[in-house]
């Protein structure tokens, strides 16, 4: 095992399937030589070559568009979209070509891409660079959603996804590329549509995504200090998403908390919540909980923003309150 | 602007071929004649842009592409997909919303596809293809396949940014691409010059990319075989993109709901006079090709779509187990374990 920071994981993974597969090529803005803004990416163009690691305009349709053209062609190629708010300029080729097109035409044409993209707050951006979009994803039918929360999921989900068959969001929390974890040596390939149980406990479930994950796992470790043992499930993909493990956890312990960072309106925590009304309903102590930023754009000064997002003491004193 | 309509090439397109891109147009026009009266019966079901009056632009460019070459083409996309080699009855069959539809009915008549015959997709938001298309190109020229992807739209098409950003890309990553802008006059229901900056849409943009100027006839097959020859052979030679203007007019409405009254009698019948297939049939004829020879190949292309209108009106509904089919590669459309 060695220890990577998230931003040195992802270009791992990327490393890793490269040198497999040679159909895998890396397009984005200032990815190249610049190793990407978030340098996430560092170290690739000087290893693979500026054919197979090739900055583009800043022309968010056209990267989008020449994944896709490239992918039913043959290719099996990722885009680097900057931030994630981004997508909304090329939303029409994520949501209606990439998402569609393999339904549309009956399963003529496959579309094996992975788009990566810098999501979330906690960065004082501002409300067009730290937007939680992963909900967005979840709403389109024939999109696969994947958010790690640590080192070694980063490497082992983002060569699962390139490996897919299927297009493959890839939301990379940016407030995580500097955490340090242990990655497995050697070839690291997880799975997608497998959430991952960190914590065990026997009180209640909190779910959580991405960013989410670390500060559940504190306020699990307060609430202990409560006499409150809290079971944490990272979600890790939400398309295709673990029902299987999230409903037998709250099974367990009778009770669901989410965590999410998305503004409040039909975050992805709300689709979960709604599957545990309808599946496990008889087997819940108390409501189910939700904890996510509140519906506004996110805020830029520190104070505000941490505010807004949920906190380590928010999930805390949520959780508290409602077991009482 | 320095930009010209090029002059006919008549006379230099070989015989075969010239027998070859009139039997193509005629298919083509006899199929969307068919498919305006099955309309007109309830049997076409949804919406449906028809390309009458536009059938030499996707004859020229289909008889000089080689077999695998890449169609890109949008919602007004029944004549690319034809003229590639898909099938008539399986178009037809999906325009009726049945099973034996070329997309078993998930479709429709906007996104006709056949890409076993290089006919890649008909994609119904305008401009979405385009960077495709040059997604497709990209591929061929790192994958060296000598491929080259041919990309159509309309003149409302020039306006969108993905225009603009595909051609950027196209250009400087000198992709083997050909776009072709079929100008209509009309985006749906407004004239393009109304909306429009330069007096041609696409031709005058071409000098902000660095290519040529071109303006040609789109209602002259042999015209548009011999651009067609030009732009595909440099694509393919490595000599990167192009962008083709080629001036038409849709003999019909936007689409099924449109009856197209805004449009002056005098320019309707202007156009009409130089309909893209008569026009060729008395070319053929006063070169020497003999009429009972034209006669022979019309009357097989109208047993042709006389045919595949009776496979697709007997063609079963599709099931409704289709509904789940094919979101994912597996086959399925599961979200959940």
């Amino acid at each position: 095992m060695a220890e990577l920071s998230f931003r040195e994981a992802i270009a791992a993974g990327i490393a890793q399937e490269m040198a497999r597969d040679p159909m895998v090529y890396f397009i984005g803005e200032d990815v190249g030589a610049a190793g990407g803004v978030f340098k996430a990416t560092v170290g690739l163009f000087e290893r693979f070559g500026p054919e197979r690691v090739r900055d583009t305009p800043i022309s968010e349709q056209a990267i989008i568009g020449a994944v896709m053209g490239a992918a039913m062609t043959g290719l099996r190629p990722i885009a680097e979209i900057m931030f994630s708010d981004f997508l909304a300029t090329c939303w029409d080729m994520v949501a209606n070509q990439v998402a569609k097109t393999r339904y549309m035409t009956d399963g003529q044409v496959s579309l094996p891409l992975v788009i990566r993209t810098a999501n979330g707050g906690g960065t004082r951006f501002g409300a067009q660079h730290s937007q939680s979009l992963e909900n967005w994803g979840m709403a389109v039918p024939g999109l696969k959603v994947v958010a790690p929360s640590n080192p070694a999921d980063a490497k082992g989900l983002l060569a699962a996804a390139i490996r897919d068959p299927d297009p493959v969001l890839f939301f990379e929390q940016k407030s995580l590329y500097g955490i340090k974890g242990e990655v497995p040596d050697g070839e690291h390939v997880d799975r997608l549509g497998t959430a991952s149980v960190l914590a065990d406990g026997k009180d209640c479930t909190i779910v959580a995504l991405a960013a989410m994950v670390p500060k559940a796992m504190q306020a699990a470790e307060k609430l202990q200090k409560m006499d409150i043992e809290a079971s944490v499930i990272d979600v890790r993909s939400l398309v295709p998403l673990d029902t299987r493990t999230i409903l037998g956890e709250v099974k367990r312990t009778g009770r669901l908390f989410t965590v999410e960072e998305n503004p409040r309106l039909c975050g992805w925590g709300a689709e979960i919540a709604s599957l545990v009304a309808d599946e496990c309903f008889d087997d819940l102590d108390g409501p189910i909980v939700r904890i996510t930023t509140p519906h506004v754009p996110l805020p830029a000064a520190d104070v505000l923003e941490d505010a807004a997002m949920p906190s380590v003491d928010r999930i805390v004193e949520t959780v508290r309150k409602s077991m009482r | 602007m320095s930009t010209q309509v090029e002059t006919p090439a008549t006379g230099e397109v070989d015989r075969p071929t010239r027998l070859r891109l009139y039997q193509l147009m005629v298919e083509l026009r006899d199929f969307e004649q068919r498919a305006y009266e099955l309309f007109l019966e309830n049997l076409v079901r949804g919406t449906s842009h028809l390309a009458l009056g536009q059938e030499a632009i996707a004859a020229g460019y289909a008889v000089a592409m080689r077999p695998d070459d890449y169609t890109f083409c949008t919602y007004r996309g029944h004549d690319h997909t034809l003229a590639r080699g898909a099938s008539m009855a399986a178009a037809m069959a999906e325009l009726l919303g049945r099973g034996n539809g070329m997309l078993h009915g998930k479709g429709g008549s906007m996104h006709l596809t056949d890409v076993t015959h290089g006919a890649m997709g008909s994609y119904a938001i305008v401009g979405a293809h385009l960077p495709i298309a040059a997604g497709a190109a990209w591929s061929a020229q790192v994958r060296k396949s000598g491929q080259v992807a041919v990309c159509f739209f309309g003149d409302g098409t020039t306006n969108i940014g993905a225009f603009h950003e595909a051609l950027n890309l196209a250009v400087v990553w000198k992709l083997p691409v050909v776009f072709v802008c079929e100008n209509n006059q009309y985006m749906e229901y407004t004239p393009i010059r109304s909306v429009t900056a330069v007096e041609h849409p696409a031709a005058d943009r071409a000098s902000a990319y660095g290519l040529e100027s071109i303006l040609v006839d789109g209602n002259d097959a042999d015209v548009m075989y011999e651009i067609a020859r030009k732009t595909i052979g440099k694509a393919r030679d490595g000599g990167g993109p192009s962008l083709v203007e080629a001036l038409t007019y849709r003999h019909g409405g936007h689409s099924r709901a449109d009856p197209a009254s805004y449009r002056p009698v005098a320019e309707v019948a202007d156009w009409l006079s130089r309909d893209p297939v008569k026009r060729y049939r008395e070319r053929l004829l006063s070169g020497g090709i003999g009429e009972s020879e034209l006669k022979e190949i019309e009357t097989r292309a109208q047993q042709k779509v006389d045919a595949a209108t009776e496979e697709a009106r007997n063609g079963a509904l599709p099931p409704i187990d289709e509904v789940e089919r094919e979101v994912w590669s597996d086959g399925g459309a599961a979200w959940r374990n």
